[in-house]
Formats: C-alpha cells, structure tokens, sequence
C-alpha cells in the first residue's frame, strides 16, 4: 500500500552521515553506527548431563519408554472406562464418571506420547543446533525477467492487449456472471413477506387476554397487587403450532401494578392503564433481550444484557444504559369477566430498532 | 518413510523397498531433502502459534465426531432423553440432539466438552499468537502478508466460536443470536433486510441453526483451512524468525533440524495441546445447556456471559451512553449500535495494517529475519500496550454486571468509570509502556558498558567502597548490543522543490515514533568507558 520505492529518495533521514554504508536495499531511517558490536560468532557448545554422563541417559532413555508405555495404559483404561462406567440410568452421576474415566484416560494416553516424544528430543536425542542460509525472499533477477517473459509472450501469443473488444468483453462476462446466484440468496427469506409490514405488528388485538407466561391462564385485574409483576404472553400464544417463537419474542410483555399515585403517565396515554396496571413490551430497544429483572422499590426494568434501565413509573423511558427509547406500552382495560385484555395491538413496532422504523 | 531415505541401497529393508516404491511415484525424496534437514529456530514464545494449529486441529477431530450425532434442525420435538428435569420440555431437535450428545452417548459429552475448550484455547492461542508477533516486530518485510492472513483467520474463529456457540440452540445460544438480530437491524439501509435474509423469516424462524452449521462445519473451516495451509507455507518460504543470539545473523536460521529433533518437540507438543485438552474436558464442565434450557425469548437470567472472545464486542455494546439513536429523513439511526460496529471495525482495520504503517513510516526496505526485543522498539511496545488496553476495557465492560454486584458497586458508577478508561485507559498505558521500555533499554546501556552489579563490595586503597561489576562476556553482550535504532526523518522538499502533505504526515509520524530513542552502545562507548574505569 503506502511503500512507494521512491519515497527514500525524496526523504532522507535527519543525520545521513552513514550514507556510504547504506547498501543496495533502502534502510530508510535505520541509524546504522559504523562502529557497532560484530557479532561474535556461536559460542561453544555445552554438552548435557545426558551426554557425558551414560547413567544419566539410560534414565532419560527409561523416562522415554516409560511415558509411551503409560499412554498405551490410558488408551486401554479409556476403553475400560467406556464399558465400565456405562449411562444407562437416568442418573446425571453416571454421566459425570463417564466423562471422567474415559476423559482421564485418553489424557493420559496423550499426554503419555507427548512428555514422552518431547523428552527424548531434549534429552536424548543430539542437541547440535544446525545453521541454515537465508536466501532473500524475492526472486533473482534471472527468474524475474523470466517470469515477465512468460507474461509478455502469453499476451503476445493471445493479445490479450492488442484485442481490446476481446478482453474488455471477456472482463465484461466475468464480472456480471455471478449476478444471477447473488439474486438466488433472495430465496433465503419467503418471498411474499415484507419484513417490515412484519415488525409492525404483533399477535395482540383489541380484546386479547393477557395471560401468564408460559402457562396461558388469563390473568383477573384483582389478581395483580400493588408492587407484583408478570411474565405476559397473548392469550392462544401457547397453542400456536407455527410461528409460536417468532410471535413470542415480539409479543412478550411484563404487567406490574404500581400505586396509581406514582404512576407519572403521558395525557395521551392516561387511558392505557387500569387502576395503576400497567403493560409494557418485555423485548429491550436497544437489541432484543428480554428486559426481565424488576426491582419493585424503584419500579425499575433492568436489561439483562447489557444493563439497560427503564422506569416504569415515567412511561418506561430510558435511565441508564445504551438503549434509547423507551419500552413501548400495550394499551390495556378490564372485560366483562374481570379479566385484563388488550385495547388493540402496541401502536409501534416492539423491540431493536431497524432502519425503516419512524 | 522419511528414515528411509537415507539408507544406503544395498540393504533391502523392507522400509527401504517402499519408500523407493513410493518415491517412485511421487517424487517425495526431493521435497525430504529439501525440508527434512532445515534449521527451525526455537523459543518458547514461537509455540504459541503451535499451540493454535494444534488446539485446531483437535477442534476438527472432535468436531467432526459431533456431527455423526448432532442434528441441525430447528423442528419442535418433546425431550425423551435421559436427563429428567427436561422430560417432556419442547425445545428443537438441535438442542434435543445436543443433550443426547451429553447423556446418552458414552464419551460425548467428552468429546462435546473437549470441542468447546479446544475452541476456548484456539482463539486465545491465536490471540496471544500475534501478540508476539507484534511485540517483536516479526511482521515486518517479508512478513506483512502473513500477518494480514493471520490476522484474518483471528477474525474467523471467532465467526467459527460464535457459529458454534449458536448451534445447540439453548436459551442462551438464542439470546446470543437475539442480540446479532438487534445488531443487524441497526445497520442503515440494509440492516432489515439482511435479518431477514439470514433469519429466513422473522426471528428466530427455523432455518439459523441449519444455515450457522454449514458455516460452522464446511465453509469457515475450509477457507481457514485453506489459510492455515498458506500461512504455514509462508512461514516455510520466509523461514522462521530468531532472536538475536550469538551467531544468528539476518542471512542465516539457527535452530534443531526438522527432522529429528524439531518433529519430535512439535509431534509430542501435539499430543501434549490433545492431553491437556482432553484433562480440562474429563475434569471441567462447559456450557451446560441442560441448565440453560431450551430457547425461549422470554426468559434470561442475569449474569450470562458469552464466550470469552466476543467479550470484547458485547462490552462495546454497553458503554454507549443512553439516547444514541435518532429519526432523521424519516429513517432510524441507531447510533447505539453503528458507533461499535464502526470503532470495532476501525480498530480491527488499524492492526490488519500496522505492519504496512510501520514500514512506510521507517522507509525500511530490508528484510527483517531477527526479531526485536519489545523494548527496543518502544512506540511500537507502546502502542502496542495502548491497543491491549482498549480491548481489555472492552472486555472488562462485558462484565460490568458481575464487576458491580461482584465488587458492590452501583452499575452506574461501573460503566462510567469503563467509559472514562476506554480513553484514558490507553493513554496511560501507552507512556507507561514507553517510560519502562527506554528505561529498560539505559539500563541495557548500563549493563554493556559497566557490567554487572556482583553484589560484591571491596575496599580501595583510598578508603572507599565500591561494588564489584562483572563485565559481560562477549556472548551475553551481542544480546544487548545488537538492534537498530531509527532516527526522525528530516523533511526535505522532492524533485519539484515540494513538500507534500504526505511527507509532512511521515516526518510526523516518524518523530512521534523515533524521538525518544535510546542506541545500542557502540565499541568507542565501551572503550570510553573502560577508561573512565582506569
Ligand atoms: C475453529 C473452528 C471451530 C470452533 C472455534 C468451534 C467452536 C464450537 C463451539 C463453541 C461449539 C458449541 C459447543 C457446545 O455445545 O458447547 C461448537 C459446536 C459444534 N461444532 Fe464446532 N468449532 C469449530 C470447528 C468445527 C468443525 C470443523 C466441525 C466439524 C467438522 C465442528 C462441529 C461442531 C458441531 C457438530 C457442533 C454442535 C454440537 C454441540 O453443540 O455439541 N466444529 N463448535
Ligand atoms: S438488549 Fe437490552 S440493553 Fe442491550
């Protein structure tokens, strides 16, 4: 990228002083002092216990066999362990032996070949460190013009330049030919749905029970005292047989009651509660995770993932955290039968928000 | 095979007739006596990237075990396994193959667990892996391709861990995957659709778990796979770096011969990385989805944590102040989520290009086969140090939860504090880095030209006391002696009699990174030295 070869040139560095040692590769700025240490050369070799003592390396030699020796034990104990320790039970104990034996074994028969192995090459086998030539990387002059040979006659041979309409058509075909499989990822969604006609729109309606997670039983005004809170999902949510998931994470809600006194609601929404119960969405704005922990003394809603706070008694708006809007609130009253139903469905998309939201 | 190369022909072993067989066939003597002999220099910081090949490797071997019983389907079936306090649970039959992996197949969950730790100890190894690299200035020419490779397959394990950690379709997996969704629909423009697209539907749908498996089983484990391949055919073109030693020089690599000395170490090593992995996994629960239970977007408990590699990216996603998002245009702007993604993506985009920085900056065109001690490079070290610390915040902030209860403190007071050390944090860090590696480097200095403190005190003549030095050999002294220095580059106008942007931007950053510099001691120095001494 940023190498241009002529750089060195134009800049040079603060002190050039050193430029007649500077060799054919640029050094750029690298302060090259005419006076520095040489490098002294190898320095003897330092022979090992286990070379001038025969004692000494018979015992490492044993340590070696010894090692592979254990490891073909853990590989026989690990198959012991398979048969011995079987799962049959519904007994989670048996599962935990069975993933310790047999788990004990086979480290045992690898960890057997690998002290072992490591062992004979430092102690026993010849530590001589052996000196290879570096070659520089790039290809000598030689193979370089060969290889811009073989370029300049395969372009001659084929004209590939000269024949421009031939090139810059086959350029042409090659650049659009992948197109069709790009269009064929469309077939990763369905086609006849519209994502975003979908996250407008949840499984509640006008006259949707309220009902408790997961149980599905229709939750009475009465039953819900001042300080309690709820796990919510619309009534006929459990039966569903398709789709009970994908409605599930848009349509959760919490309910809690408040003392209608701390309750601070918007005028518009005054309506929306019924005798301090209130409904909000469960599904956080800022990503998604389920805003499940409620501390009743402060009426906060706390998020989980990544510590969102929202306050219920200020229509959920947003304290703390990197969420940004407020929890959306379902609109609820009370039926004939005492039970807490929906108004109608929340009147903005629930959850993270997403580009054509507004 | 190998062994057999060099017998000499008359002897017709049996080893020796089919390594001429196959020789004959292939013409593998040449590629034996090409690489079989060559010096592989050695260090225990260079088995770091060993320890990542090999933690890889034991990830395909179990890896592909569980995909002879785990099955990628999102259907809804009730659990009938063997663990009772889900009998009856409906959940998919991912999650209900997962558990069956754990409690019904002798050895899975010992396979299953072994997968996960391997995959934990892959991305940390490859993690510490550049670390090294970095520190030593082991990306320089010719190896900033390999860097770049390298750096890319860090990126994708972590897509391998993430796609793994999704497949067992458990409560938490689930909400690992609510949060992607939330990520993705906060992208401008195609945000909305893409989740669509890669959900099949809304989310959750029931096509993720299929489509994250053939990611995870097939198309990331081929590309890395594939890169694995290059980079170590790199590393053999390149040959290894060294450090600096007695006799080690830029034209030459000193080390064990492959075979037998290095395949030894690196064979046993394998098998040392497979045993240890296989102890953590017999001794050390991991992921226990039975406890997390199936999927179910309404629940979570609070202080889940994801893995520890995408810690740093979760905890990005905490430290946004509130109210970062706003309508404008009529669209939605979720500034909460692009500025993460974005400073994220910048960071990652820095060091994928530092090497190429680096060398623009010095204008060094030489190749660089000995690597450098950290403190001899100290902006690098420093900005190094910066960079660790930034993503330490991060990862940090992904536990501001478990900090705050852990420590008492108030959640609030826990992020602000991340918020401010995220950009005090690498400041501080940056000059104490520099600070240590210069003082470090005079006390090199210090070292070459006086010798070591003896701790041993003599009397003069005169009366006083002195501390006896010991002079280095002249051994121990190439260590401390032999590197470079860069001076700051002079602006001079080009050809044209201009001075460009450009070189301004250069002599800039080639000040801020070479102001400070200590130099190796020279001999004149020494031998100044020496008769001060006299
Ligand atoms: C660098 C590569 C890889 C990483 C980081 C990785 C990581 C993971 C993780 C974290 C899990 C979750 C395990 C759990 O349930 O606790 C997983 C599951 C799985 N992985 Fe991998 N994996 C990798 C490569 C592979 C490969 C190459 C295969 C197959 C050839 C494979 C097959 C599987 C299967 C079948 C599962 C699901 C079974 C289960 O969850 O227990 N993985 N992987
Ligand atoms: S999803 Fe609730 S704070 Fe992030």
């Amino acid at each position: 990228m940023a190498q241009d070869d002529h750089s060195g040139t134009e800049l040079a560095a603060a002190d050039s002083s050193h430029a007649e040692t500077v060799p054919a590769v640029k050094t750029g700025t690298a302060l090259i002092q005419s006076d520095a240490f040489e490098n002294p050369g190898f320095p003897p070799h330092r022979p090992r216990v286990t070379d001038e003592d025969p004692k000494k390396e018979k015992r490492a030699q044993r340590t070696v066999y010894t090692l592979f020796y254990l490891s073909i034990l853990g590989s026989i104990w690990a198959i012991a362990a398979y048969m011995l320790f079987p799962m049959e039970g519904n007994d989670v104990g048996d599962v935990r032996l069975n993933n310790l034996f047999i788990g004990l074994g086979a480290a045992l028969a690898l960890l057997g070949i690998g002290f072992g192995a490591v062992h004979w090459a430092k102690a026993v086998m010849t530590d001589v460190e052996i000196a290879d030539e570096r070659h520089k990387v790039g290809g000598n002059v030689v193979a370089r013009e060969g290889a811009v040979k073989v370029f300049q006659d395969a372009d001659r041979e084929s004209g590939f330049t000269r024949r421009a309409a031939i090139r810059n058509s086959l350029i042409g075909a090659l650049l659009v030919f992948p197109l069709p499989a790009v269009v064929l990822f469309r077939g990763l969604a369905p086609q006849d749905e519209n994502p975003v006609e979908l996250l407008s729109h949840t499984m509640w309606k006008a006259g949707t029970r309220l009902t408790l997670d997961p149980s599905g039983v229709p939750i009475k005004a009465a039953d819900v005292t001042i300080g309690s809170a709820f796990h919510v999902i619309p009534e006929g949510l459990s039966e569903l047989h398709h789709g009970k998931l994908e409605e599930k994470a848009k349509a959760a809600v919490l309910l809690m009651r408040l003392n209608p006194d701390e309750l601070n609601e918007l005028p518009d929404r005054a309506s929306w509660s019924y005798d301090g119960i209130v409904a909000y969405s469960k599904i956080c704005t800022h990503v998604g995770c389920p805003v499940a922990l409620y501390e009743q003394h402060t009426h906060h809603l706390l998020c989980p993932c990544h510590q969102s706070q929202f306050d219920v008694a200020n229509h959920c708006e947003v304290i703390f955290g990197p969420a940004a809007r407020p929890l959306p609130q379902l609109p609820i009253m009370v039926d004939d039968e005492g039970y807490l139903v929906a108004q109608s469905d929340f009147t903005e998309p629930v959850g993270p928000s997403f580009w054509e939201r507004h | 095979m190998s062994t057999a190369t060099t017998q000499t022909p008359q002897r017709r072993t049996f080893t020796a007739a089919a390594s001429n067989y196959i020789d004959e066939r292939t013409s593998v003597s040449t590629f034996v006596k090409e690489l079989g002999r060559k010096a592989f220099p050695d260090h225990w910081s260079f088995l770091l990237g060993e320890v990542a090949l090999f933690s890889f490797l034991v990830i395909l071997i179990t890896g592909t075990f569980l995909t002879f019983f785990f099955q990628a389907s999102m259907a809804e079936v009730e659990y009938e396994g063997s663990y009772v306090p889900l009998k009856g649970v409906e959940m998919s039959v991912a999650m209900a193959s997962t558990l069956d992996i754990s409690f019904d197949i002798r050895g899975g969950l010992f396979v299953r667990q072994m997968h996960h730790w391997a995959a934990l100890m892959f991305v940390a190894a490859i993690g510490l892996h550049m670390l090294r690299i970095f520190f030593t200035g082991a990306f320089r020419k010719p190896r900033e391709l390999n860097w770049v490779i390298g750096f890319v397959m860090f990126i994708l394990a972590m897509g391998e861990g993430f796609t793994g950690y999704s497949l067992p379709d458990d409560l938490l997996s689930g909400n690992g995957l609510r949060i992607i969704d939330g990520m993705i629909k906060g992208i401008p423009l195609i945000g909305t659709w893409t989740s669509f697209l890669l959900f099949g539907g809304e989310f959750p749908g029931t096509e993720i778990v299929g489509r994250l498996y053939t990611l995870h089983i097939l198309l990331l484990p081929v590309i890395l796979l594939a890169l694995i391949a290059l980079h170590l055919m790199f590393v053999v073109v390149h040959k290894h770096t060294q450090y600096a030693a007695p006799g080690r020089t830029q034209q030459n690599a000193v080390g064990p011969p492959i075979l037998p000395v290095y395949a030894a170490k690196a064979g046993g090593f394998f098998f040392l990385v497979f045993g240890v992995l296989a102890l953590i996994a017999s001794l050390f629960t991991i992921n226990p989805i039975w406890n997390y239970g199936p999927y179910d977007p309404s629940p979570v408990s609070a202080g889940t944590q994801p893995d520890w590699y995408i810690g740093f990216a979760d905890g990005a996603l905490r430290l946004i102040p509130p109210g970062w998002e706003f309508v404008l245009f009529d669209r939605t702007w979720s500034f909460n989520i692009l500025v993460p993604l974005v400073g994220l993506g910048l960071f990652i985009a820095t060091v994928l290009i530092y090497p190429f920085i680096e060398a623009w900056v010095t204008g060094d065109k030489r190749e660089h086969h000995i690597v450098d001690r950290p403190r001899n490079a100290p902006t690098r070290t420093a900005i190094g140090a910066a960079g660790v610390t930034f993503y330490a915040v991060l990862w940090a902030a992904a536990s501001s939860d478990i900090i705050a209860t852990h420590f008492k403190l108030t959640m609030e007071g826990v992020i602000h504090s991340l918020q401010a050390l995220l950009f005090i944090g690498p400041i501080v860090a940056y000059f104490v880095a520099k600070r240590v590696c210069i003082a470090l480097q005079k006390k090199d200095r210090e070292i070459v030209l006086h010798g070591y403190e003896s701790g041993r005190i003599v009397k003069l003549p005169g009366g006083e006391f002195i501390e006896v030095h010991q002079p280095l050999d002249e051994y121990d002294r190439w260590k401390l002696v032999s590197y470079e220095s860069y001076q700051p580059l002079m602006i001079r106008p080009n050809a044209r009699g201009k001075i460009t942007v450009g070189q301004r931007l250069r002599a800039g950053m080639s000040r801020w990174f070479f102001e400070d510099r200590i130099a190796p001691v020279t001999k004149g120095e020494l031998e100044a030295a020496h008769h001060e001494h006299h």
